[in-house]
């Protein structure tokens, strides 16, 4: 099928009018350049906007208390409960597929007074008391020391990891960080580690500005008891924290006697489904530009179609003769279905790389005027390439596939009358 | 090597139909230059492409070399026209943008022969019609004469069981088509079956049978005395 002879004769054919075949296979170019492109823009705008989720494992959700909105088993309505440290083991008992299920308490918040200090600098920061999980469901990387282990959650040693934003307030440029002490709420904590984060919005100077202590040490040392102030939870893979979720808060109005139909006392924030909304409003995106994309590729393809029923025409002698000297008509099918996937194929390639030479272009120029907002880094992935490269050996099929049908519906004996 | 009996055949136009073959009857042995003759119209080509399978007839029988030739689809006619037929056309049909070599290498493609045997074949084919040099020639670069050598050429090169013309000097003059039978001949002389569709008596004088067709039937079959073609070249 790929010998010499074969190339060598669609090389001949496709030569022998070249301005007709550069105008065919401009069709293809542009339909598939529109498609890449379209793609590429798409995923900038994804790009752009998922970058606000950071790389918070997405098929979590967090969960805490508020006051009941009804009045159930001797109860008053109005009542405030708190989680406590036992529930955990509860949600794990009775919901399966769950990976993480990570109790956490907080102090201080978004403009809150001083309750950090270091010597003769102090600052306000977010203080969470965290098990060892909460780096997976949180990710951020440790730039030095160590996170939180269990050792220090069994023997509720009073160690913190502080964010490079706490650092960089607390300590002078080059002080060695690590077996220093800080002061949270008058408690001292021993630095063991500092992290950085990748951030949920913008800049990320909120991200870095945490410090992370161990929470059976967290609750000694302010006062939590066995209380839990919140809950991050997150399924395994193969299963969704939104489908999950009914039976989580269900266990836990069980538990802390709460009116089934209650809807208000458990509070939550499904990130998954905010998640999956976005993500849904991408595919559509996608497509749209699939679909327009294609469609332009369409005409192109019609007109691949069109000048090679013209050429067959041209070549119904020819192809009289072939036939008379005994080729098969399979092998003039095939020869006619080569030669339009290699135009198709050819010009797609340029295509391609036309449409990727642009997004580069794109990408220097956002690179050199800076972020743009909602739009980031527009790129084609190799599985696109893959994809537009299938799409174009399809389309060529399907170009070639009428004209070689009209190539040997021509009865040998009436291509080569000569009038 | 050719039996045909009773042959007919019809050409459908609208709601009337033309009968042009009225039951043929004739035998070909191996070895035999046979000249079809009769006047324009009278089926000569006719006959001719079904025995050259481009064509089908209505009714009759048709064996070749022992096949018989009925009910042939597309792909089985190409297999037999390649292994059993050389064609030799009036109007040469060779293909325009491939050199006078791989026009003769064309059959030898279509039977997968290899591609450095089958240029070498081509080219003693070639050699044998004294066009050695012109090998790497394009159609449009060749006279007539040396057009129906190379079209004579590439019938040939598959080594088929019958060479079939149809007006093989039609378009050329007669001193060139004296030299285009004088080539005719030394193939027969090898002991090729030819068939030959003529109107020219001069031309089927230099056969060894002639074969009369008029108003779809032979009225004439009879052996002649061969006029060899070299005198007049
Ligand atoms: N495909 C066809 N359709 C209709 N009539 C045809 C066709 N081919 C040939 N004929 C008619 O059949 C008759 C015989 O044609 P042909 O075999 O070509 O004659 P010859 O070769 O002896 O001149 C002619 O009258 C011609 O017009
Ligand atoms: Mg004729």
């Amino acid at each position: 099928m790929f010998n010499r002879d074969r190339w060598k004769e669609i090389l001949e054919v496709l030569t022998s009018n070249w301005f007709r075949t550069v105008l065919t296979a401009f069709g293809v170019f542009w339909g598939i350049s529109i498609l890449i492109i379209l793609l590429s823009a798409g995923k900038g705008l994804e790009n752009g906007i998922k970058q606000d989720f950071g790389d918070i494992a997405t098929n979590t959700m967090f969960m805490w208390t508020r006051s009941t909105t009804k009045a159930y088993q001797g109860l008053p309505m109005g009542r405030r409960f708190n989680f406590k440290t036992e529930d955990v083991q509860s949600i794990r008992d009775k919901v399966p597929n769950l990976r993480y299920v990570s109790p956490r308490n907080q102090l201080g918040g978004f403009r809150g007074g001083n309750n950090v200090v270091r010597g003769l600098n102090a600052g306000a920061y977010n203080v969470y008391g965290d098990y060892p999980e909460i780096i997976n469901q949180d990710p951020m990387t440790v730039t030095s020391g160590r996170f939180i282990n269990y050792n220090d959650i069994n023997e509720k040693r009073k160690v913190a990891i502080i964010g490079n934003g706490v650092k960089n307030d607390l300590y002078d440029k080059d002080e060695e960080v690590l077996g220093t002490y800080i002061k949270i709420q008058g408690v001292n904590f021993l630095v063991v580690g500092t992290y950085k984060k990748k951030s949920n919005n913008g800049d990320g100077e909120e991200g870095q500005k945490e410090i992370y202590v161990p929470f059976s040490a967290f609750s000694q040392a302010f006062n939590r008891g066995n209380n839990v102030g919140w809950m991050a939870i997150t399924a395994h893979d193969g299963s969704s924290i939104s489908a999950l979720k009914e039976s989580i808060i269900n266990v836990m109005k069980t538990k802390h006697k709460i009116h089934p139909e209650d809807q208000r006392a458990v509070g939550y924030f499904d990130l998954y489904e905010q998640y999956n909304r976005v993500e849904s409003l991408f595919g559509a995106l996608k497509a749209v530009a699939y679909l327009v994309g294609i469609m332009v590729l369409l005409s192109g393809i019609i007109g691949v179609s069109n000048i090679m029923l013209i050429v067959i025409k041209e070549r119904t002698k020819e192809i009289g003769i072939r036939r008379a000297l005994g080729e098969d008509p399979w092998s003039i099918k095939k020869q006619i279905l080569m030669e339009s996937i290699f135009l198709t194929i050819i010009s797609g390639m340029a295509g391609i790389i036309f449409g990727a030479l642009f997004i580069y272009a794109v990408n220097a120029l956002l690179d050199s005027v800076g972020p743009v907002d909602m739009f980031m880094n527009p790129s084609v992935s190799l599985g696109v390439v893959v994809i537009a490269l299938i799409i174009l050996i399809v389309s060529g099929l399907l170009a070639g596939f009428i004209p070689a049908q009209s190539a040997i519906k021509v009865r040998p004996i009436d291509a080569l009358r000569t009038d | 090597m050719i039996e045909i009996k009773d042959l007919h055949k019809s050409y459908k136009m609208g709601s009337n139909s033309l009968h042009v073959l009225k039951g043929i009857n004739f035998s070909v042995e191996e070895g035999e230059l046979v000249a079809i003759m009769g006047s324009s119209g009278s089926g000569k080509s006719t006959l001719l492409n079904i025995l050259g399978m481009l064509d089908n007839s209505d009714s009759g029988e048709y064996i070749l070399d022992g096949v018989p030739i009925k009910n042939l689809n597309e792909t089985k006619a190409a297999q037999y026209r390649n292994k059993f037929l050389g064609f030799v056309f009036q109007s040469f049909n060779l293909i325009n943008y491939k050199s006078a070599l791989e026009n003769v290498a064309l059959p030898l493609y279509y039977q997968k022969v290899g591609r450095k045997e089958r240029l070498e074949k081509s080219l003693k084919y070639l050699d044998q019609v004294g066009l050695k040099e012109w090998a790497e020639h394009l159609p449009s670069e060749l006279s007539g004469g040396q057009k129906q050598r190379v079209a004579i050429a590439r019938a040939m090169a598959a080594e088929p069981k019958v060479l079939l013309a149809d007006e093989p000097t039609g378009a050329l003059d007669s001193k060139t088509s004296y030299e285009v039978m004088d080539l005719i001949q030394k193939i027969n002389d090898q002991g090729n079956t030819i068939l030959i569709v003529t109107h020219e008596p001069d031309i089927a004088d230099m056969c060894k049978r002639i074969v009369h067709l008029k108003d779809g039937v032979i009225i004439e079959d009879k052996k002649i005395k061969q006029v060899r073609a070299e005198q007049y070249v």
